[in-house]
């Protein structure tokens, strides 16, 4: 990675300008990128510099959590490859060592060796400088697509639960007919038809993914909201006539969020399949760009005559899924007072 | 059902379980929302207000609850647990808003640095004067204690009444006090009112009450309480049968299925409130038609 870092220290003008890439959101990665390498590095030094708290300190529940959380081997190691693949995404321009758009015509199909490291596609293009712009692609569409769909389906789940009645019936039917449909199929038809309207395509499938995949949260939120609402402390702040709003969103929906965190990171997973299974259908993010999906789309015909161009992102995708999943159940494991003490 | 609260003066409201003491408690509150009737609270009625001016009225009124683990929301701290009101309803922030919760703190016999704790580290008890901090933040007048105390241990029940019984003397506060402990509720009540399935059977002070109960239904249950005094007889009324559903209740006198002295009249018509001496009021047919429910405990001398 050092090499990898060194080779690549020329993009460092390409990344405080950003002008390459084949999509309008590298730029923006770019910068936020730099915030979060400046701010973790800030962290890191002003956390060093901080006295560690008193052995018997106070633990608020999320202290606790974080102990609970690092009992479990499958799910810390889920957590190191989590942000391994989100500290490399974000480094991309500084360790990647080629253009990842960038055809080279002699150096077609080359197989993995010492300068290419994942090899070359049919266009001559490095797989592993392919693979790491891919993981930016991905990971966002897996961070931003979840966090829609989580926040949305939070805040409808805790409407529904909170105020039942008809907002919760008509919530409930309009869930029980978005998962009656196949979701593939469904994102198929809206990306198609989205597409032939002209619509910026990297965007709309971050949208249509999260707004096709709230459901499942929406349903975990309003059970936990049914008997977070008849809890005491509920009904402590409506008798102080603390308004609905700020008791749904400081009051039931922290108490309701440790299945729909545990939900978030596995449904990330999730969406990284189905972008890739998109791409993979060539309706995902459209090319040059790439995903981890369309890389493997690319190379699916010279499966036969270039396996290490489909093999390199597929393990990439089955790790990071499996990490997110990992992550998901252990964190599952912390949050579930049941389940403590077994790991 | 229907009776007063006056200022600064504690109601006692006792029952068996499920004959909705605390529906009534909280519906007073609009916890619950009321299907009919009025609740008067300084001049106005709570039932008939639009929801704007109910949540300024919520200032005046509180509650402190049975159970001191479900009261307390797990993931805020002390102090936004018990400022949060202040803030919502705009009379304190920052400096301001920690000073006052310490100070409730300090009242409530709890140590005022302790703003930045988590209720899991706090005992049962230390958390219920949380959550009667919380009840006096805003300065109320009046304050429903749903079963504040039945889920303590006897010693801090004790004290918790009396920390309640001092706020009361200081900050001239009424409660309406609902508990099944008549023990507790004979100490701290002014009056006391019993309730059988969701209607008031008989209310008057709190000494006339206990001592000369009318209703059947009320000397079965103070025949309850344990006497202190080992070897004595045992002069229990013991009701039969279960309280029936509330919602498919016995015609007439709701009590007669249970009740030992029931007349033929008791099962078709609704007894009507008769008020036995001043303040003292009893729906019995029996009382009100002058006959007497014998009261089985003789008050034989004491032997020796």
């Amino acid at each position: 990675m050092i090499w990898a870092a060194v080779a690549g220290f020329p993009r460092l003008g390409a990344l405080l300008f950003p002008e390459q890439g084949g999509s309008g959101l590298h730029p923006w990665i770019a910068l936020v990128s730099w915030f979060g390498v400046l701010g973790l590095v800030g962290y890191t030094t002003w956390a060093g510099q901080q006295p560690p708290p008193p052995k018997d300190a106070v633990r608020s529940p999320t202290a606790e959590l974080i102990k609970q959380f690092q009992r479990n081997r499958a799910g810390v190691f889920g957590l190191h490859i989590v942000s391994w693949m989100i500290v490399l995404a974000l480094l991309t321009p500084l360790v990647a060592p080629f253009d990842p758009d960038a055809i080279a015509a002699g150096d077609r199909y080359m197989p993995p060796q010492p300068g290419y490291w994942m090899g070359t596609d049919d266009y001559g293009r490095d797989l592993l400088s392919r693979s790491l712009y891919g993981a930016r692609i991905s990971l966002s569409i897996g961070f931003i697509a979840v966090g829609l769909s989580a926040t949305l389906g939070a805040l409808i789940g805790a409407v529904a639960g909170y105020f039942g009645g008809w907002v919760d019936r008509a919530s409930m039917w309009l869930v029980d007919l978005l998962l009656a449909l196949p979701r593939l199929v469904l994102l198929l038809a809206i990306v198609g038809l989205f597409r032939s309207a002209g619509a910026q395509s990297l965007f709309l499938i971050v949208v249509i993914l999260g707004l096709t995949g709230w459901m499942g949260v929406s349903r975990i939120v309003r059970a936990q909201v049914l008997t977070l609402k008849e809890q005491d402390f509920v009904q402590a702040c409506r008798a102080m006539g603390i308004p609905d709003s700020r008791i749904i969103l400081g009051h039931i929906l922290p108490n309701a969020m440790a299945p729909v965190i545990v939900n978030a990171s596995l449904a990330i997973g999730g969406t990284i399949l189905t972008e890739a299974s998109l791409s993979f259908l060539g309706l995902g993010v459209p090319p040059p760009t790439a995903t981890w999906g369309s890389i493997i789309n690319d190379g699916r015909e010279f499966m036969r005559t270039a396996p290490w161009i489909t093999i390199g992102p597929g393990l990439l995708i089955v790790l990071a899924v499996m990490s997110f999943n990992l992550l998901g159940d252990g964190l599952r494991d912390a949050l579930d007072p049941k389940l403590r003490g077994r790991a | 059902m229907s009776f007063t609260v006056r200022r600064g003066e504690t109601v006692g409201l006792v029952g068996e379980s499920g004959c909705g003491k605390t529906t009534a408690g909280r519906t007073i509150l609009r916890l619950i929302e009321p299907t009919g009737g009025r609740a008067i609270f300084e001049g106005k009625d709570i039932f008939a207000m639009p929801q704007e001016e109910l949540r300024k009225l919520r200032q005046r009124m509180s509650i402190i609850f049975q159970d001191p683990y479900s009261s307390l929301n797990p993931r805020m701290n002390v102090e936004r647990i018990v400022g949060e009101a202040l803030e919502v309803h705009g009379i304190a922030k920052g400096a301001a808003l920690r000073e006052r919760v310490a100070a409730l703190m300090r009242r409530v016999g709890l140590r005022d640095d302790s703003l930045e704790r988590y209720p899991h580290e706090f005992s049962g008890g230390q958390r219920q004067r949380i959550g009667i901090a919380r009840a006096l933040a805003l300065n109320p007048s009046f304050i429903v204690c749903d079963e504040a105390v039945s889920a303590l241990d006897v010693s801090i029940q004790a004290q918790v009444i009396n920390l309640l019984k001092e706020l009361q003397g200081e900050l001239g506060l009424s409660y309406l006090f609902i508990a099944h402990n008549l023990a507790v509720v004979k100490h701290i009540s002014d009056r006391v009112a019993v309730m059988y399935l969701g209607r008031i059977v008989e209310m008057g002070t709190a000494d006339e009450l206990f001592e000369s109960p009318r209703h059947p239904y009320t000397q079965a249950l103070l025949s309850a309480i344990p006497k202190p005094r080992p070897g004595r007889p045992k002069d229990r009324v013991l009701l039969e049968g279960d309280v029936p559903s509330p919602m498919n209740p016995p015609p007439g006198c709701t009590f007669h299925p249970r009740c030992r002295h029931a007349l033929p009249k008791c099962s078709q018509v609704s007894p009507a409130n008769v008020e036995v001496s001043p303040g003292h009021v009893v729906a019995c047919h029996l009382v009100s038609d002058g006959l007497t429910a014998p009261y089985p405990i003789t008050r034989a001398p004491s032997a020796g």
